[in-house]
């Protein structure tokens, strides 16, 4: 376990005893094997407990991992033949949003998502995953030709957000998010969506509309992160934890709700212990989700997709 | 849908009397202007549809004034529905929260909807209201606008959306925030079907609603001074670790960087949209 959660620690040290007595055992030729049999007993058990009961602040932390697959891994894992292209054609090219081409499951689709970096210098360049509105754009613009060449669309969200700056205000991030959201209802061909990470706001919705929307089981997705929620409604950012655990922003809750289509199971402990799993994963059900999407006529998507979204929304209806 | 309606009770035809428990700043017959400090009679406020005659400041309207200053006389009608708040996200004192701002707005939430006539101009307009917990949208509100959107597309008559908002209503969770998707997806509809949308952006729209409907006008109006923005500055500037000019921001700063077609002054905003509406007389006029 290279990158070690808070929550994790117990577990940890637990691991370190097991070492340390195994170490005690080669150095002094006294056998403790049965205490060390025990203790890794005692370890499994606490994994069950820990991962088996993750409160959504936990995920939270599992879904920020640093080692977890990134976009890029996603795609470098699920499809062939992929062609990045670059640059929304009017600014620059936003390095927190990637995009292209590919080869999936034996057809053409076009892929977009929030790319976050590997290790500082890489997040510095990928701005932490939090798209400036030329990233949004760039993306519009891969998903406007998707439907030029009917091919099917898939989206990729983990970012803590649509990034808040001086230059993303005055190039118009609301309207980026506004424009995608509106086209995105409108595009005539199938849309995934797989919420791999962070599903942060508006920045998550801004490529987060689709006929499908899948969800990592350690994902999180909400209408804003936890600690702005936390300085909103206590003024204090430290009690992220306790927004957390009110805003309902698990796979579970937005499963319950109807917000989600699928909750996709990751590896025991979390994406990042298990790669290739995890991608495998993803891969079976994206396919199948397309299988699914692509037998039906393309021009008929629009409205299928104007129902889903409508009947989203609780609220009482009384007597006239 | 007749049964939608209010066709006799012309309850929002005529400037309402501010009620003193919304607008503090009316009470009485002095008012002062937030910013040049001018002290303004409550009647020569109201000539100027709540503008300073001194310096141009746009006081907030509530929905009710937005409506009467902007529909013929007598025209508007709304369009009704029982509608209520719930707490699906079981957030605490929540509906204590909506109950707080019913009893101190009269209102059920924060959006009113109908339909009317603009300079003899039919069309379906929603408003918010700022002082509904800050204009914020939760499921009723979006789904409030929905269907004020799908009047417009059953009538076949223009949509104006004029927003004043906060963002989204956290209280309400992932609902709050897909309401900018199912809002969106009810005027991709109408664009479709080539109808005609205006979003009239006024003092504030952030957050949520400008990365949604507000932005998605055929035309996108503001009012002068207005704040309009996604991320807000108390967000931005630790972010960037620099203050930012007084005038980031505003709906002046917006039209400049390209998201506004104008910024119309409050007494040329109604025959701004009479003009625009007759210009698209085929979708407009049922």
């Amino acid at each position: 376990m290279a990158v070690e959660l808070p929550f994790e620690k117990p577990l940890v040290e637990l691991r370190s005893k097991i070492e340390e007595l195994k170490t005690f055992t080669e150095e002094k030729g006294i056998d403790v094997s049965s205490e060390v049999a025990e203790l890794e007993r005692k370890a499994q058990e606490l994994m069950e407990t820990i991962y088996k009961n993750l409160t959504p602040w936990q995920k939270v932390q599992i879904a920020r991992h640093p080692e977890r697959p990134t976009t890029l891994d996603y795609i470098q894992g699920i499809c062939d033949d992929f062609v990045e292209l670059h640059g929304d054609r009017s600014f620059r090219d936003d390095p927190a949003v990637v995009g292209g081409i590919a080869r999936f499951d034996g057809y053409p689709i076009t892929v977009v998502g929030t790319q976050k970096g590997k290790g500082t210098k890489d997040n510095l360049y990928r701005n932490f995953g939090m798209a400036h509105p030329e990233g949004y754009r760039k993306a519009l613009r891969l998903m406007k030709q998707a439907e030029k060449f009917r091919r099917p669309l898939l989206c990729f969200v983990d970012t803590a957000g649509a990034y808040p700056g001086l230059g993303a205000e005055e190039r118009g991030q609301g309207e980026a998010i506004a424009r995608n959201i509106i086209e995105m209802a409108a595009l005539r061909i199938p849309i995934v969506v797989v919420v791999t990470g962070e599903g942060g706001s508006g920045g998550a919705l801004g490529l987060g509309v689709g006929d499908r929307v899948l969800m990592l089981e350690h994902a999180w997705y909400s209408v804003i992160a936890p600690e702005s929620a936390a300085t909103i409604l206590w003024k204090d950012p430290a009690l992220g934890q306790k927004a957390a655990d009110v805003m309902r922003i698990t796979a579970e809750d937005l499963h319950r709700f109807g917000i989600i289509d699928e909750i996709l199971a990751e590896p025991f402990g979390g994406a990042q212990r298990n790669h290739a799993q995890m991608i495998a994963t993803v891969k079976e059900a994206v396919a199948r989700s397309f299988r699914d999407l692509m037998a039906i006529d393309y021009g008929a998507l629009p409205d299928r997709r104007f129902d889903k979204y409508r009947r989203i929304g609780v609220y009482g209806e009384g007597m006239q | 849908m007749l049964k939608d309606l209010f066709p006799k009770k012309k309850r929002y035809a005529t400037i309402s009397p501010p009620s003193t428990a919304r607008d503090k700043s009316l009470e009485g017959i002095m008012n002062k202007c937030k910013r040049c400090g001018e002290i303004l009679l409550s009647k020569e406020l109201e000539k100027h549809l709540k503008t300073c005659p001194n310096c141009g400041y746009h006081f907030t309207m509530t929905a009710q004034e937005r409506i009467a200053v902007t529909f013929d006389e007598g025209s508007f009608q709304a369009f009704t529905d029982s509608l209520v708040t719930e707490n699906p996200l079981e957030f605490p004192d929540y509906l204590e929260k909506v109950e707080k701002a019913q009893s101190l707005t009269g209102m059920e939430e924060g959006v009113l909807s109908g339909i009317g006539t603009i300079a003899g101009y039919k069309a379906v307009a929603a408003v918010m209201d700022a002082s509904f917990i800050m204009g914020s949208m939760g499921s009723v509100v979006g789904e409030r606008l929905t269907r004020a959107v799908e009047q417009a597309l059953d009538r076949r008559v223009p949509m104006i959306i004029f927003s004043v908002s906060g963002g989204a209503r956290m209280q309400e969770g992932i609902f709050s925030l897909m309401q900018m998707a199912k809002v969106s997806a009810v005027l991709a509809r109408l664009a479709a079907r080539g109808g005609l949308y205006i979003s009239v952006l006024t003092n504030p729209t952030t957050g949520g609603v400008t990365a949604s409907f507000a932005m998605q006008g055929d035309l996108n109006l503001s009012e002068p001074g207005a704040i309009i923005g996604f991320a807000g500055r108390r967000v931005i500037e630790p972010m960037i670790r620099q203050k930012l000019p007084d005038e980031f921001q505003t709906s002046e700063f917006v039209l400049e960087h390209g998201m506004l077609d104008q910024v119309v002054h409050r007494k040329d905003m109604k025959s701004l949209l009479a003009t625009v509406l007759s210009l698209h007389e085929r979708g407009g006029r049922g």
